[in-house]
């Protein structure tokens, strides 16, 4: 093998616990992530052609997974949305963050401009870390809809289930997703 | 009322507009209740926040 595709080899390798990061986050099983992650990589190392430059590298692999990701969720879909069993904690949530009457129990804080906060890269590790938080089913469909950009009728499509359903979920998501921002927020300043 | 919204259904209205278009009777729900409350645009600026932060870290792919 010639020493371009050996630098090629060892470029896409490189990669690997990057894309494991994305993967995990998304399927929430390390055995299908492993098994995603390894197609990206084998699928990657067939077409080296395919892509520009170093720089793009990252951004093109991940576009791979991104497909390997998707397949797997429609092939598992039945135990990709088998709801968390402990309950997911909703109720509880809400009873937090308003009152009775419907009111907040504290107001909303600032949070500030990610796009130009200074301080945006903790920003985005708590985001990364919320989002690992919230519970497994919930999390793949938060996901499908924020990483991998489908929209909620093509996620209704991959993963058959109803929009109702659908819609429940991404709105508990949504607001634990806040409140544990807004905690992490707090305690930052 | 029919437009009277709660702090806590407004907040709703606010996160299901993240994924799909609202009723015209709620758009203007949403409006109203936003024009005279004082926690619920700093919850839509939270909301809004939260798209941009999505929107960085799908961007930031590629970077170390």
């Amino acid at each position: 093998m010639s020493q371009v595709n050996l630098s090629f080899e060892h470029q896409v390798a490189e990669q690997h616990t990057y894309l494991m990061r994305f993967a995990r986050l998304q399927l929430r099983n390390d055995a299908w992530a492993e098994d995603c992650v390894s197609e990206t990589v084998l699928a990657a190392l067939a077409k080296p052609q395919a892509f520009g430059n170093r720089s793009q590298l990252k951004t093109w692999l991940v576009g791979i997974l991104k497909h390997k990701v998707l397949d797997t969720l429609r092939s598992r879909a039945r135990e990709a949305t088998l709801a968390d069993d402990d309950g997911d904690g909703s109720a509880e949530l809400d009873a937090l963050v308003f009152q009775a009457d419907g009111h907040f129990t504290s107001a909303p804080a600032n949070w500030g401009n990610p796009e130009q906060e200074l301080g945006s890269r903790q920003f985005m590790s708590m985001l990364e870390a919320c989002v690992e938080k919230l519970p497994a089913a919930m999390g793949r469909i938060f996901l499908m809809r924020e990483w991998l950009e489908l929209s909620a009728d093509e996620i209704c499509k991959e993963l058959s289930v109803t929009s109702t359903n659908l819609f429940v979920q991404l709105h508990r998501a949504r607001l634990r997703l806040r409140a544990c921002l807004e905690i992490n927020w707090l305690q930052k300043t | 009322m029919l437009l009277r919204r709660t702090c806590k259904e407004t907040a709703a209205l606010l996160i299901a507009r993240e994924d799909r278009a609202l009723s015209p009777g709620d758009r203007v729900a949403l409006r109203l209740h936003l024009a005279v409350c004082e926690n619920c645009p700093k919850f839509e600026r939270q909301i809004t926040s939260m798209r941009q932060a999505f929107a960085r870290w799908r961007r930031d792919v590629g970077e170390p």
